[in-house]
Parts: structure tokens; C-alpha cells; sequence
């Protein structure tokens, strides 16, 4: 170190290493010395407030000529030309000011004094004197009592914040905030979505798509639509064909599939978007929120993206009358994670 | 001729006559039927002659030389059996000019037909004939006039929105492919397209997603296509995500070097 600081010492004698170069001399421009281009300059400048001028007119113009009258076409149209008539307008305005700033107005390097900006002292002193007055009257160090009871307080205030984290936690679990299943039991039909018509396995192809739902989403009533929606977002399932033995069957979901025929769920582990981007010859399905991607062959795995856990896999058969149904629910919650999630994992479809 | 002209007014000559008449209409059928149906015949057998040889010369290369498909050494596929793909594929594959593709490629891109109406439907009788599979839809399954477009939107949003976009602009797959947009696809593609799944696009059986639900979701498509940009530029009709570019690219872009222009020194 002292080495060091002996090699620096010349320099740092001296006070500032780097002596302030001062201002670069100055040039002048073009249009300072040749009233040509002044005068040149001077005209850009004119045609650009010229142009300014003829966008406001234009604006005024198209606004007269297109009274609108419920036609989207004119509409369209006419939305294009208030905002080129505004757009030129604004525009050639600001840029005939930087122009003229640039081009004509003096350039020379001007210097302005700064001063350290803070108070007078006699201001400062009164400010502090009023500051004490303050305290003295309000007796904060003559009365601990207040002074102590006034910061016990003022602690444990964080104090319920806490309890209302905590009940997004693990700390407190509320059961009935936590939906752990879905309407899925045994022998509820697979429907199509929107036209809720059931599906029979052979009327499904190798590399057919269905976004499919629970038959018993439609007995909820109509007017209930918070509950439509809520069981909407946990009960949404994709149906896909592949051909059998182009899949992955893991240990405990033999019997799952019909003839090739999987069920997932629709809800996304990650954040819980709704997937369908489903490239049938690769079997991925990816989710447009987070571009997660799961194999569909290989029991909904994670092969790319955030999510971290794979798609739940809904059990099914084919009932009595020949129509897709489910086994029973997922064994799982489906969706995104939570603390109390491992809780709910089930080893057989409910 | 006294003798026959006295005998027409024998009880039985109006049966002779009848007998005589039902004979010749008879001969008459058997003139002219069975010709016409070979005929028939002689011209589907025709077409899908000519579709075999244009199959050969423009696709068996890929394909194989009897559509059963190439496999290359290292396991991959150069083209897939086109056996049982029925003529609803090839009308759609090659209709739009996705095949014969330009190159090996992660997907086959829409571009000019490469054949005559009349040549695809040659390949098309062709491959039909190989297996039985989806034929062309008939015009009244397709047609965008006879569709419930609201019914349609509901469809369209569940089933093809996640890939295709709200208004059927398209969108990124994975490893380079895409959903391609839909706009100016004829509704008879839009519709094989859908029976057929091809590519990355998953198959949406008549069994399933039923001819009805297809012409609703079709008649969707070409209403939200005729909808004018009240807005004023549809800059790609895709929503927030290019309009969220325009601000970021352009308008950003264009402030930063209007910045860079009133900082710069003029000479």
C-alpha cells in the first residue's frame, strides 16, 4: 500500500489529477457565416410551420367533411385523418422549433453560476427553535409513560398485516378458500365445450383435439355465475387421441386411457392458464401465457417453460351407454401451487 | 297389309303393341344404359390415372412411389403415407399450395398452386382411391352465408383461438412452426383443414366438432375478415401485442433519435 501511495503522490499533490479543460472553442455553424444557408434554414423552417398549419386546417377539414353516421368505414377513415391532420400539426411544430433553435438562434457556450441552494441561517436556526418548542410542549420526554406506550403501539401494528399473509400461507389454511377438487366424479360424461354434446371413442381420430367439459357444468344454473366461471377455471379438460403405445403409461395409470384416449387437464400448473396449443405430432401442449410446454405422451411432463409440475391426468371409461365419462376426479389439484397443496394428493381417483 | 289392317281390330292387337313397344324401350336401354355408365366409369379410372402419374412425377419422390411414404435411414420422416388421408387432404394440401413443398422444412408454408383445379382433383381421385377417407365437403357445408356467426365465435374462440388468434392472425408454435393466418383461406380449405388436421394442427372430426359447428366457425372467420378498423390502422389486427410494439419499436424508437437529433450539434 505505502508503494502504492508514494507513485500516486506527485500527481495528488497538485490537488485535482484531472485540471478542468474549460469549454472547447467555439465554431461557428454553417448558417453563421453564410446568409445562403440562413436564409436557406430560415425557409425549411417556414415550410415546416407551413406544414403544421396545413395538418391543423386538414384536421378541421376531414372533420367537417366525414359527420359520422354510424358507418365504421367512414369511421375508420375518418379516425385516420384527425390523427395525420393533429399528428402533422403537432409534429412539424416541434420540429420547425428545433430547427430554428439549431439552425439560428445564437450558439455560443454561455456560462451560469450555481450556488450551493439551501436556506438563510437565520431561517434554519427559527426551524429549529420550533422544532424543540414543539417537543418541549408536547412533554414526549417528561412523560415516558406516553412516550412508551406510544412505541409498544406503533410495534405492533405489522402485527395483523402478518395474520393476513398468513392466511395465504401455511400458517393458517383456511378449508373453504381452498378448492382441492373438481367437479369430476365417477361417470361424469366428457362433453364438448360450447355445444355439450357427448363423445364416443370411435368417433375420435389419432391426433384429434377435443376442449372438452364435465356434463354435470350444465346444471349449474345460469344466474350463478360466479360459480360457472370458478368451475369453469378448475374443471376444463383437453381430450386427445394418440396411437396406442405412442405413450408413456406410468405406474398407477394403467387403465387411464381408452384405446389411446387421454384427458387432461386444461388449467396450467404455472399460473393457471387456460391451454389448448396442442401440435399433434409432437404430442407438446403448450400454454400461451408463459410458452410452458408438456408432453401429452409422456404423462404431462414439463419439457420447456416455468411450470413446474406436470398436467394432471383425468381417469377415464366408457359408460354404459357407450360415451366417454371419467373414472372420478383428478387425484390431484389442478392449477397453480400452493403452500397446503400436498395435503390434498389423492392415490386413487375420488 | 289388307290382312294386318283387318286384324288391328282383334281384341289383342292393343297387347301386341304394348308387348312390341315395352321391347324395343327395352332394347333402347340396354343400347344406351350400360354405355353411359362405362362411360362413368371409364372417366373416373381416367382421373385417377392422370392423378397417379402426376403423383409420380410430383410427389412420389417424398411420398413413395405407392404413397406409402418415405422413412429416412436415421428414422425420421421425409413424407408420410398419404394412404387413407382420403381426398380432403391432398384438396387441402395441395389446393393451397402447401405441397409439393419448395424444401424440407419445419412446415410446409401456404404459396402459389403449383397444379390446375383440375390436376388436384386428379391427385385428389387418386389418393382417394388408395383408402377410404375424408372427401372435399360440399359446397352447402362450407358456405359462410348459411352460418350462425355468433354461435360460430363461441366455437372458434374454444377450439382454434388459442393458436389462430382472436381474428384468425396466427400465431408462433414451437421450433419454428406456426399457426399460419387465416385470413383469404377459401372456406372449403378452412373446413379440410379442420377435418383433416394438418401439420402441428390437431384433426376436429365431422363426428365431433360436426359439419354445422364447422360452417358456424367458418362464417365466423369471414365476418370478423369483412369487419372495417373503426380504429383507423389495423397494424395486424392482433390487439394489444403490436400495438404494445408500435410504442415500444417505433414510438420509442422514433423518440430516441429525435433525442439524439436536438442533442446533436449542427455544423
Amino acid at each position: 500500500m505505502t508503494t502504492h501511495s508514494s507513485e500516486i503522490e506527485p500527481a495528488a499533490q497538485g490537488g485535482d489529477p484531472l485540471p478542468d479543460p474549460g469549454l472547447p472553442p467555439h465554431t461557428p455553424r454553417l448558417t453563421d457565416t453564410d446568409t445562403k444557408a440562413a436564409k436557406r434554414a430560415e425557409r425549411q423552417i417556414g415550410v415546416m410551420f407551413g406544414i403544421a398549419a396545413l395538418g391543423s386546417i386538414g384536421f378541421v377539414a376531414a372533420y367537417l367533411a366525414l359527420p359520422l353516421d354510424g358507418d365504421l368505414g367512414r369511421l375508420q377513415l375518418s379516425n385516420i385523418l384527425l390523427g395525420l391532420g393533429l399528428g402533422a400539426s403537432l409534429l412539424l411544430l416541434g420540429l420547425g422549433a428545433v430547427q430554428w433553435a439549431k439552425k439560428l438562434m445564437p450558439d455560443v457556450e454561455m456560462v451560469q453560476q450555481r450556488h450551493p441552494l439551501e436556506s438563510p441561517p437565520e431561517d434554519r436556526q427559527a426551524a429549529v427553535a420550533a422544532f424543540e418548542a414543539g417537543a418541549e410542549e408536547s412533554g414526549i420526554g417528561r412523560r415516558p409513560l406516553i412516550r412508551n406506550s406510544l412505541l409498544g403501539a406503533a410495534a405492533l401494528l405489522p402485527l395483523p398485516v402478518l395474520f393476513f399473509l398468513g392466511d395465504m400461507g401455511p400458517i393458517n389454511p383456511n378449508p373453504a378458500l381452498v378448492r382441492s377438487t373438481t367437479i369430476w366424479t365417477r361417470g361424469t360424461r366428457v362433453v364438448n365445450d360450447v355445444t355439450f354434446t357427448p363423445i364416443r371413442p370411435e368417433d375420435l381420430q389419432v391426433g384429434q383435439l377435443v376442449n372438452a367439459m364435465p356434463e354435470s357444468y350444465e346444471e349449474i344454473p345460469e344466474e350463478d355465475a360466479a360459480e360457472r366461471l370458478t368451475t369453469r377455471a378448475y374443471s376444463s379438460v383437453l381430450v386427445i387421441r394418440l396411437e396406442p403405445g405412442e405413450f408413456e403409461v406410468p405406474p398407477g395409470r394403467e387403465g387411464w386411457d381408452v384405446d389411446g384416449i387421454l384427458c387432461y387437464s386444461k388449467i396450467c400448473t404455472h399460473v393457471g392458464c387456460p391451454i389448448s396449443l396442442y401440435e399433434q405430432q409432437t404430442h407438446n401442449m403448450l400454454c400461451p401465457c408463459h410458452q410452458s410446454t408438456f408432453a401429452l405422451s409422456q404423462a404431462g411432463k414439463v419439457v420447456f417453460g416455468p411450470a413446474k409440475r406436470p398436467l394432471p391426468q383425468l381417469p377415464l371409461e366408457v359408460d354404459a351407454e357407450g360415451y366417454l365419462a371419467a373414472q372420478g376426479d383428478f387425484t390431484e389439484p389442478v392449477g397453480p401451487s400452493y403452500w397446503e397443496r400436498a395435503k390434498y394428493i389423492r392415490t386413487e381417483p375420488a | 297389309m289388307t290382312a294386318l289392317l283387318a286384324k288391328r281390330r282383334h281384341p289383342l292387337a292393343a297387347v301386341v303393341v304394348m308387348a312390341v313397344a315395352l321391347a324395343a324401350l327395352a332394347a333402347l336401354y340396354a343400347a344406351f344404359s350400360p354405355s353411359s355408365q362405362a362411360s362413368t366409369t371409364s372417366a373416373q379410372s381416367t382421373q385417377i390415372e392422370e392423378g397417379k402419374q402426376l403423383f409420380l412425377v410430383g410427389c412420389s419422390s417424398c411420398h413413395g412411389i405407392n404413397a406409402e411414404g418415405v422413412i429416412r435411414d436415421d428414422g425420421t420422416v421425409l413424407g408420410p403415407s398419404l394412404i387413407g388421408v382420403g381426398a380432403a387432404a391432398v384438396d387441402f394440401q395441395v389446393g393451397t399450395g402447401r405441397m409439393p413443398m419448395a424444401r424440407t422444412d419445419v412446415q410446409a408454408p401456404r404459396k402459389t398452386e403449383a397444379y390446375t383445379d383440375e390436376q388436384v382433383a386428379a391427385l385428389a381421385a387418386y389418393v382417394a382411391s388408395l383408402a377410404p377417407g375424408p372427401a372435399i365437403p360440399e359446397p352447402e357445408q362450407y358456405d359462410p352465408e348459411l352460418g350462425d356467426i355468433a354461435r360460430g365465435g363461441d366455437l372458434y374462440r374454444t377450439n382454434c383461438a388459442q393458436c389462430h388468434n382472436t381474428t384468425g392472425q396466427g400465431g408462433a408454435l414451437t421450433l419454428g412452426k406456426y399457426a399460419p393466418k387465416l385470413t383469404g383461406v377459401e372456406p372449403v380449405h378452412i373446413y379440410e383443414a379442420m377435418l383433416t388436421g394438418p401439420q402441428s394442427m390437431p384433426v376436429f372430426s365431422d363426428e365431433v366438432l360436426t359439419s354445422d359447428d364447422k360452417r358456424d366457425i367458418i362464417a365466423f372467420l369471414k365476418n370478423v375478415q369483412s369487419e372495417p378498423n373503426p380504429g383507423g390502422f389495423g397494424i395486424g389486427r392482433i390487439g394489444p401485442v403490436s400495438e404494445g410494439l408500435w410504442v415500444w419499436l417505433i414510438g420509442l424508437g422514433a423518440l430516441i433519435g429525435a433525442a439524439a437529433w436536438i442533442g446533436a450539434r449542427s455544423s
